[in-house]
């Protein structure tokens, strides 16, 4: 089974259930990875060292404790989180200059979950600022890479969690996805990645980017495992009026794909996906065909559409939640002699925000502005409704759909940086998911030139389980070998 | 549309509340311009007699009971300000 960082989450809570090893060990083999490893990645922005090893020994102790309870279903498992989550005390900058030096007073709703579930926080990860990008190149603090090809982007904007998971920096992690920031990096960097349903899991605590479209999601290096970590989070909270009243049945950790129809969209495969990225889906297609799964067409005929209405939509959302960060309650300060409150505000945006932000405010400003409102934010919120039943009548003709994550496999880093729309182009089968609000998750289905394709798999609203029960059909019925890291140093 | 004029750039900019360098205003206008250009796929959607959408879930009104708790310390509240005094956030004179 090779060394403590190479299981997967379910190998190590099972070694830590059976003794062979401690909390202590797993945490330090870890962290010692991370020292290894982060130099070249810059996938974690802060490591919390001591922390972690406190949880880790807190959970050994628990473990010890004669007549103890079960361990919590995450007991000293050690995961990496998002640097857009807050955690009490500890450095939380959304991957941006303007929130350097930030501590906030509380923990997310998802993060206290965390620690009642026993888990092991090792630290926090690099994303593009405030989540606004696909390959985790837009950081305040460096770019993040690709473990299985340094010279390559993780993704984005969960880039840094990818790359931790990918690295064995982590056993897990968590994500968060608007537009395609769990799916995409996952696909890149060989990983499981769920986005769950839009108000399936808290969103207190996780700094906001456009609310109506921003969930928290496991990544891992299997089903199993991204199944693990969704469980620890989801749930009603009092504290999030957009979650779900209901909550959610247990996971059962069934796989098949018998007596399911299995949507394939079309429209997705026939346009633009790269030529080594489609041989992989096609191989994938009749891997799943043989064994035994019901594939149908379904058409989602509204990509460029759907890429419009998300970029006007999120980028709306974007500049009404970032009006927050304006040099008064928390992070940096700009001011000058003689500045006005005003100067203080603009001086303190213009210089702390990166240019990514700056524009994705400026047009989010420009579409929500007078004159503009109904040609822009008006018409494609219409337009959104049209997608969501588009993705409607292709859930009647099949129980979940199928389609790539990414058009393309990781590319090199600085390729899409020259011109926004080229990078935002890459999010072409995810946001239409997003806007639709419906649960999915990619998976490793093949490679290209070496690199990992990710296959979408896309449910009805709160259908996690069924999805999750077809990944794992797939990821059963594929046996592919875990992407390995490029060796270091 | 093409391109934003820097004067049109630095229009939204100050709705914003940025402040742009001249050069960022131009290389801005640029690039917002043919992103526009590419919204403009929206325009040809026939959008007649459809809803708009804000919001995907279909709850309304979700509560909880009305029960006082505590609330953030003022000191949690000011202990990650810029500049505090006198329990409050201290920002530059507003009147003059």
């Amino acid at each position: 089974m090779g060394s403590l960082v190479d299981r997967t989450l379910a190998q190590m809570r099972a070694g830590l259930d059976a003794g062979d090893f401690t909390s202590e060990d797993l945490t330090r083999a870890h962290l010692e990875r991370i020292a290894a490893v982060n130099p070249a990645l810059n996938a974690y922005l802060h490591v919390d060292r001591e922390g972690a090893l406190a949880s880790a020994r807190s959970s050994d102790a628990a473990r010890r404790a004669k007549g103890a309870a079960p361990p919590p279903p995450l007991s000293g498992l050690p995961l990496a989180l998002k640097d857009i989550l807050c955690v009490a005390g500890m450095p939380t900058t959304c991957g941006s200059r303007l929130l350097e030096g930030y501590r906030p007073p509380y923990d997310a709703t998802v993060v206290e979950r965390l620690r009642g579930a026993g888990a092991v926080i090792l630290g926090k990860t690099n994303m593009d600022e405030f989540a606004m990008g696909s390959s985790c190149e837009n950081s305040g603090y460096g770019p993040c890479r690709n473990p299985l090809d340094p010279g390559r982007v993780p993704g984005g904007s969960s880039g840094g969690t990818a790359a931790a998971v990918a690295a064995r920096a982590a056993g897990g992690g968590y994500g968060t996805d608007t537009g395609g920031s769990i799916r995409q990096p996952a696909a890149l960097c060989g990983l499981v990645g769920l986005k769950p349903t839009y108000g399936r899991v808290s969103r207190r605590g996780l700094v906001a980017f456009a609310s109506s479209l921003d969930q928290v999601g496991p990544m891992a290096r299997t089903v199993d495992d991204a199944a693990l970590l969704l469980e620890a989070i989801w749930g009603p909270d009092p504290l999030d009026a957009t979650t779900h009243p209901e909550p959610p049945e247990p996971l059962g950790r069934e796989g098949g794909l018998a007596g399911l129809r299995l949507g394939v969209v079309r429209d997705w495969l026939e346009a633009g996906v790269d030529a080594g990225v489609g041989a992989a889906l096609d191989a994938c297609l009749g891997r799943i065909a043989e064994a035994g799964g019901e594939l149908v067409d379904v058409r989602l005929p509204r990509g460029e559409e759907a890429l419009a209405t998300y970029y006007v939509l999120a980028t709306a959302e974007a500049s009404a939640n970032l009006a927050r960060f304006d040099g008064v309650r928390y992070g940096q300060r700009r001011l000058q002699e003689g500045d006005d409150l005003d100067a203080l505000y603009t001086r303190t945006r213009g210089a702390g925000f990166g240019k990514e932000v700056q524009r994705r405010i400026l047009l989010g400003t420009y579409a929500l502005s007078a004159g503009y409102y109904d040609a822009y934010y008006l018409r494609a919120q219409k337009v959104r409704t049209l997608i969501r039943r588009d993705f409607a009548a292709a859930l009647d003709a099949a129980d979940v759909l199928l389609g790539p994550t990414s058009p393309e496999v990781a590319f090199p880093l600085g390729e899409k940086t020259r011109d926004p729309l080229t990078l935002y182009r890459t999010d072409i089968f995810t946001v239409p998911v997003s806007l639709a609000g419906l649960p999915a998750l990619s998976l490793p289905c093949g490679e290209s030139g070496g690199l990992p394709v990710g296959l979408q798999v896309i449910g009805g609203p709160f259908q996690e389980a069924r999805v999750l029960q077809v990944a794992r059909g797939i990821e059963a019925a594929l046996q592919l070998a875990p992407f390995a890291p490029a060796p270091v140093g | 549309m093409a391109e934003l004029s820097s004067g049109q750039v630095r229009a939204i900019a100050r709705l914003a509340r940025l402040q742009l360098a001249g050069a960022d205003l131009r290389e801005m206008g640029g690039q917002l311009g043919r992103i526009l250009d590419a919204f403009s796929v929206l325009a040809s959607v026939d959008v007649e007699g459809v809803e708009p959408t804000a919001h995907v879930l279909d709850l309304t009104g979700g509560g909880r009971s009305d029960q006082p708790v505590p609330s953030l310390p003022r000191e949690a509240a000011l202990d990650q300000a810029p500049d505090a005094a006198a329990g409050h956030f201290r920002v530059p004179r507003v009147l003059s």
